[in-house]
C-alpha cells in the first residue's frame, strides 16, 4: 500500500531528478544546523514564498485563472487565526480549522461571481484585487481587529519551542514551512496527475473546447480556487503566529499580492518545480542586492527595488516561460506532467 | 448637516470624477487597442505630477499651460515603451504581460523615490484658494477649470479617433488585427501610437489632478486600481464609458468621504465595482465579445 | 431506424439577420447524415445550437428521447454528443496523448483507464506514433484527426463534425472517410457532418440536407438531392459551373 503510493510519486520523474532533489530535501533540512539567524530568516521567507507560489500555481499555473489578490487569502488566514488567540485564546491549530473555511469561502465568493457569468482573464484578475483592496480597507475599520492600529500577539518566549501554540524559535517555524513546502509539492503533483488536473489544463488551454468536451467548467474552476485559497490560508496562520503583528495595511496591501505571484511566474507558471525555484532566485536576488548595496555603502531608499525591477524585466524579456523550463532542459531533466 | 454641503461635496466629486475619468480613458483607449492592461497606469501618472511640480519650480508655468507640453512627453515615454518593449509582448499569456509591467511599475516608483523622496508634494497656484459661487453652491476653482481641461482633451481624443485617418486605422487594428495586418497597416507603430496616446491622457489627467490632490511616489499602485475600478465600471474599452465610470466612482468616493470615513472612501469605489459585476455583467461580456 | 436525433422547427436570429429559419430535421441512429451549404446559409449555427453553445429562439432539438435545447455544451457532451470546431481548437500546450486522455476521462474516472481508452482511439486515427508531441506542434491534418479523436474519446453516441476534410489533400480525405466509414461500421456510431468537398459527403452520407438562407430547400438521398434543379442552382451550379 505504502509502496505503491511511493512509486506512484515518483513515477515519472527521471532518476538525476529524484537525486537533484533528494540533495535539495537534505540540504534544506540540515541548514539550520549550519545558518545563522540571518541566514535562517531568509530561508524562511524563500520557504513562506514557496509555498504560497505552488498554491497560486494552482489557479493560475493549472486552471488558468489570474489571481492578483492571493493576498486576501493570506490576511483571512492571519486575521482569524490571530483575532481567535488573541480573544479567545484558541491554539493556531484549532483556529486553522476555522481560517481555513473561512479563506475558502472568500474563494468562493470570487469565483462564483466571476465563473457564473463567465467572467474571465483581465476582468477577474481586476476583480480579484478589487475584493483583497475591499478587505484591506474594511480591516482597516474593523475594531475587533484592532483596525489600522493593528493586531499583536503575545510576543513569542524562545525558552522552548510550543508547537501548540506557535510560540517559538524560528527554527520551529522553519521546519512547519519546510514541511509544508514539501507536502504541497507532493499534492500538487498528485492533482496535476488525477482527473482533475486534466480537466484543469483543459481548461486553461481553451475554455471553450473543454466544455465541449463535457468538462463542466464553473465546477472545476471553483474548486481549483478553493483548493488554492484554503492553502493559501495557512501560510497566513504562520504569518501571524511568525510575526506577531498584523496591520491591513501591509498584509492585504496589493504589493503583497504582487510578492506573492512574482515567484511562480519567475520560476514557470504552470510547473511543479517553479514556484519553488522561482522563491530562491526572487529571495535570494532581494538579499544579494541588499548586501551588495550595503557593501558599496549605497543607502538610498528605493535602490535596491530599482535593480529588482530590472532584473524582473531582464527575466521577463529573456525567458518568457520562466526560469525552469530553461534550466530543466540545460540539466537534461524532461519530466513528463511538469 | 445642510443639504447645500452634500450639494458642493457631489458637485466637487463629479468635477474630480471628470480628471479620474481622462486617466480612465487613457487605460481603456490602450486595453481597447493593444490588448493590453497597462498595470504601470498609475505610476506613469504620477511621473507626469512630477514632472508639472518639476516644471512648476523651476519656470512658474501654470499647471493648465503645462498640460500640453507634459501630454507630449507622456505621449513620447508611451510610444518608446510599447515600441521597445510591449510590442514583443501582445502575443504573450496576461500573466506576462502583467509581470513585464509590473516590472516597470516598480523601477518608476523606486526611480521617483530617489529622485523625489518620500514627502508629498504639490503646487500652489494663484487659484489654489479661489472658488465659484453660484447660488447655495460653492465649488473650487481649481476643480473647475481642471474638470474643463479634462473634458477638452477627450473632446479632441474623440475627434482624433473619430476624424483622422491615423484615428480611424487605430479603430480597425482594434477591430481586427488580422485585418489590420492584411490590409498592410503598420499595427505595431499604431500600437506605439495608441500607447503614446493613452499615455498622454494619463499625462493631461495627472497634471490637471496636482491641482486637487498632493503626490507621493508611492501614490502610483492606487492610481492604477482607481483606473481598472473605472474601466470596468464603464466597460473596458469603450470611451464614453471610461467618463461616466470616472464621474460615478468621483461622486461615490466624494459622498462616501462625506458620510463615512475619508479613509473608507476607495471601499466603497471596490462596492461598486463588485456590483457592477454582479449585476451588469452583460455589459461587461458585450465588450468582451467585441 | 429510429430517430437519434429530432430537430424540431428550430430558428435563430442574430441582432434580426435569420440564421437558422424553422429547420426540422431527423438523424436516424446508426446513420450518416451530411449537412451542405453555402458559406453562410447558418450549418455552424446550427451545429452550435445542437452542441449547446447557444439556446435555439423557437423549436426543440431532442437526442435519445430527452429534449435538450438550452442545456449546457458540457452537459450534452455528457448526453452524448461529440463535435469538433470548424476553426480546430486541440489544447494546443499538451501532448496529442493528453488532449485525448482529457476526452477520455469523462466517462472514466482513472487516469490510467482513459490512457489506455485513448491509445486505442489514437491507434484508430493514426496518431500514436504522434501520441508524445505538443498538439501546437502538429500539421493541420494531424490537428483535425486530434480534434476527431478527442471528440471520440468522450464515447460519443452521436458525433458533429464541422468541416472537418476542409484543406485536406484528397488522399488525407479519403483516409479520414475511411476511418469514419469503419466507426460507423463497427461500432453503430451515428453522424452528422457539416462539408464543403463533396468528394467526401458523396461517399458517407446516407443522407444529405441543404441549406440556404438558413433554410432548408432540399433533403434526401445523395443521389436525388445532387439532382435537384432548386440545389443546383443555388449551391452546386454556383460551384461547379
Amino acid at each position: 500500500m505504502m509502496g505503491g503510493f511511493l512509486s506512484r510519486l515518483v513515477d515519472g520523474i527521471p532518476a538525476r531528478g529524484l537525486i537533484l532533489l533528494g540533495v535539495l530535501l537534505v540540504a534544506l533540512i540540515a541548514a539550520p544546523l549550519f545558518a545563522g539567524s540571518y541566514l535562517l530568516t531568509v530561508l524562511i521567507l524563500i520557504l513562506y514564498f514557496a509555498y504560497i507560489g505552488q498554491a497560486w500555481n494552482i489557479m493560475m499555473g493549472f486552471a488558468g485563472q489570474l489571481s492578483l489578490g492571493h493576498a486576501l487569502y493570506v490576511g483571512l488566514g492571519a486575521y482569524t487565526a490571530a483575532a481567535l488567540y488573541v480573544h479567545f485564546g484558541i491554539g493556531p491549530w484549532i483556529g486553522l480549522l476555522v481560517a481555513v473555511p473561512i479563506a475558502a469561502l472568500a474563494g468562493a465568493f470570487i469565483g462564483f461571481l466571476a465563473f457564473r457569468f463567465r467572467v474571465g482573464g483581465v476582468y477577474f484578475a481586476i476583480l480579484t484585487i478589487a475584493v483583497a483592496e475591499f478587505a484591506r480597507v474594511g480591516f482597516d475599520h474593523l475594531t475587533w481587529t484592532k483596525g489600522s492600529a493593528g493586531l499583536f500577539l503575545p510576543v513569542a518566549q524562545y525558552t522552548h519551542n510550543d508547537l501548540w501554540n506557535l510560540r517559538g524559535h524560528p527554527v520551529m517555524f522553519y521546519y512547519i514551512l519546510l514541511t509544508a513546502t514539501v507536502l504541497a509539492l507532493i499534492g500538487c503533483r498528485a492533482l496535476l496527475q488525477s482527473r482533475m488536473g486534466y480537466f484543469w489544463q483543459a481548461i486553461r488551454e481553451d475554455e471553450e473546447a473543454a466544455r465541449s468536451a463535457g468538462i463542466d467548467t464553473f465546477y472545476y474552476k471553483m474548486v481549483a480556487v478553493v483548493i488554492s485559497a484554503g492553502m493559501t490560508s495557512f501560510a497566513g496562520v504562520i504569518y501571524a503566529f511568525f510575526y506577531n503583528n498584523l496591520f491591513p495595511e501591509q498584509v492585504f496591501h496589493i504589493s503583497r499580492s504582487i510578492e506573492i505571484i512574482l515567484g511562480p511566474i519567475v520560476g514557470g507558471v504552470g510547473t511543479l518545480f517553479g514556484p519553488i525555484l522561482g522563491a530562491f532566485i526572487l529571495t535570494g536576488l532581494a538579499e544579494t542586492l541588499s548586501a551588495t548595496l550595503e557593501g558599496l555603502g549605497i543607502d538610498l531608499p528605493g535602490a535596491k527595488q530599482v535593480f529588482y525591477g530590472i532584473c524582473l524585466l531582464l527575466v521577463i524579456v529573456a525567458l518568457p516561460d520562466g526560469v525552469w523550463p530553461w534550466l530543466r532542459k540545460r540539466i537534461g531533466l524532461t519530466e513528463r506532467g511538469s | 448637516m445642510p443639504a447645500e454641503v452634500y450639494l458642493n461635496v457631489a458637485v466637487g466629486g463629479v468635477l474630480t470624477g471628470l480628471v479620474y475619468g481622462l486617466m480612465a480613458l487613457g487605460l481603456s483607449v490602450i486595453f481597447g487597442v493593444v490588448r493590453v492592461v497597462n498595470f504601470a497606469h498609475g505610476e506613469m501618472m504620477t511621473i507626469a505630477m512630477y514632472i508639472a511640480i518639476v516644471l512648476f519650480a523651476t519656470f512658474r508655468i501654470d499647471p493648465l499651460i503645462m498640460l500640453l507640453p507634459i501630454a507630449a512627453l507622456l505621449f513620447g515615454l508611451g510610444y518608446v515603451m510599447q515600441a521597445g518593449l510591449i510590442n514583443r509582448f501582445i502575443t504573450r499569456p496576461e500573466h506576462s504581460q502583467f509581470l513585464l509591467l509590473v516590472a516597470v511599475a516598480i523601477i518608476m516608483i523606486n526611480v521617483l523615490l530617489i529622485i523625489f523622496g518620500p514627502d508629498a508634494q504639490n503646487v500652489q497656484t494663484a487659484y489654489s484658494y479661489d472658488s465659484f459661487q453660484i447660488g447655495p453652491l460653492i465649488v473650487d476653482a481649481a476643480k473647475v477649470y481642471a474638470a474643463a481641461a479634462a473634458l477638452v482633451v477627450t473632446a479632441a481624443l474623440f475627434a482624433f479617433f473619430r476624424y483622422t485617418h491615423i484615428g480611424t486605422a487605430i479603430r480597425a487594428c482594434a477591430d481586427n488585427y488580422t485585418g489590420a495586418l492584411v490590409v498592410g497597416l503598420d499595427v505595431k507603430r499604431l500600437y506605439a501610437l495608441t500607447f503614446g496616446l493613452g499615455s498622454a491622457c494619463v499625462g493631461a489627467a495627472g497634471t490637471m489632478l496636482l491641482l486637487i490632490f498632493d503626490v507621493t511616489p508611492a501614490a502610483g499602485p492606487a492610481y492604477t486600481l482607481l483606473a481598472f475600478v473605472i474601466v470596468i465600471t464603464g466597460g473596458l474599452g469603450s470611451m464614453p464609458g471610461a467618463l461616466l465610470g470616472g464621474i460615478l466612482i468621483g461622486l461615490t468616493e466624494a459622498m462616501a468621504g462625506l458620510m463615512f470615513s475619508p479613509s473608507a472612501k476607495s471601499m466603497f469605489a471596490f462596492g461598486i465595482l463588485v456590483l457592477v459585476l454582479l449585476f451588469r455583467p452583460q455589459g461587461i461580456m458585450g465588450k468582451r465579445a467585441a | 431506424m429510429s430517430a437519434l436525433l429530432s430537430v424540431d422547427t428550430i430558428s435563430k436570429r442574430f441582432r434580426g439577420l435569420v440564421a437558422v429559419d424553422r429547420l426540422t430535421f431527423e438523424v436516424p441512429e446508426g446513420g450518416i447524415f451530411a449537412v451542405i451549404g453555402p458559406n453562410g446559409a447558418g450549418k455552424t449555427t446550427l451545429f452550435n445550437m445542437i452542441a449547446g453553445v447557444f439556446p435555439p429562439d423557437n423549436g426543440t432539438i431532442t437526442f435519445a428521447g430527452e429534449r435538450i435545447d438550452g442545456l449546457t455544451p458540457d452537459k450534452i457532451c455528457r448526453r452524448g454528443i461529440g463535435r469538433t470546431f470548424q476553426i480546430v481548437r486541440p489544447f494546443p500546450a499538451l501532448s496529442v496523448e493528453d488532449n485525448v486522455i482529457v476526452g477520455a476521462l469523462l466517462h472514466r474516472h482513472q487516469v490510467e483507464a482513459a490512457r489506455a481508452h485513448a491509445h486505442e482511439v489514437l491507434r484508430r486515427l493514426d496518431l500514436y506514433d504522434k501520441r508524445d508531441q505538443r498538439a501546437s506542434s502538429l500539421t493541420l491534418p494531424d490537428r483535425k484527426r486530434l480534434e476527431v479523436a478527442r471528440a471520440l474519446a468522450t464515447d460519443p453516441k452521436l458525433l458533429l463534425l464541422d468541416e472537418v476534410m476542409a484543406g485536406l489533400r484528397p488522399t488525407e480525405t479519403d483516409r479520414i472517410v475511411s476511418i469514419l466509414q469503419e466507426l460507423n461500421r463497427e461500432s453503430g456510431l451515428t453522424i452528422l457532418l457539416i462539408e464543403h468537398v463533396m468528394r467526401a459527403v458523396m461517399a458517407l452520407a446516407e443522407r444529405i440536407l441543404v441549406m440556404h438562407h438558413g433554410a432548408s430547400i432540399a433533403e434526401g438521398p445523395p443521389e436525388q438531392v445532387t439532382r435537384d434543379p432548386a440545389v443546383i442552382h443555388s449551391y452546386l451550379g454556383a460551384e461547379a459551373v
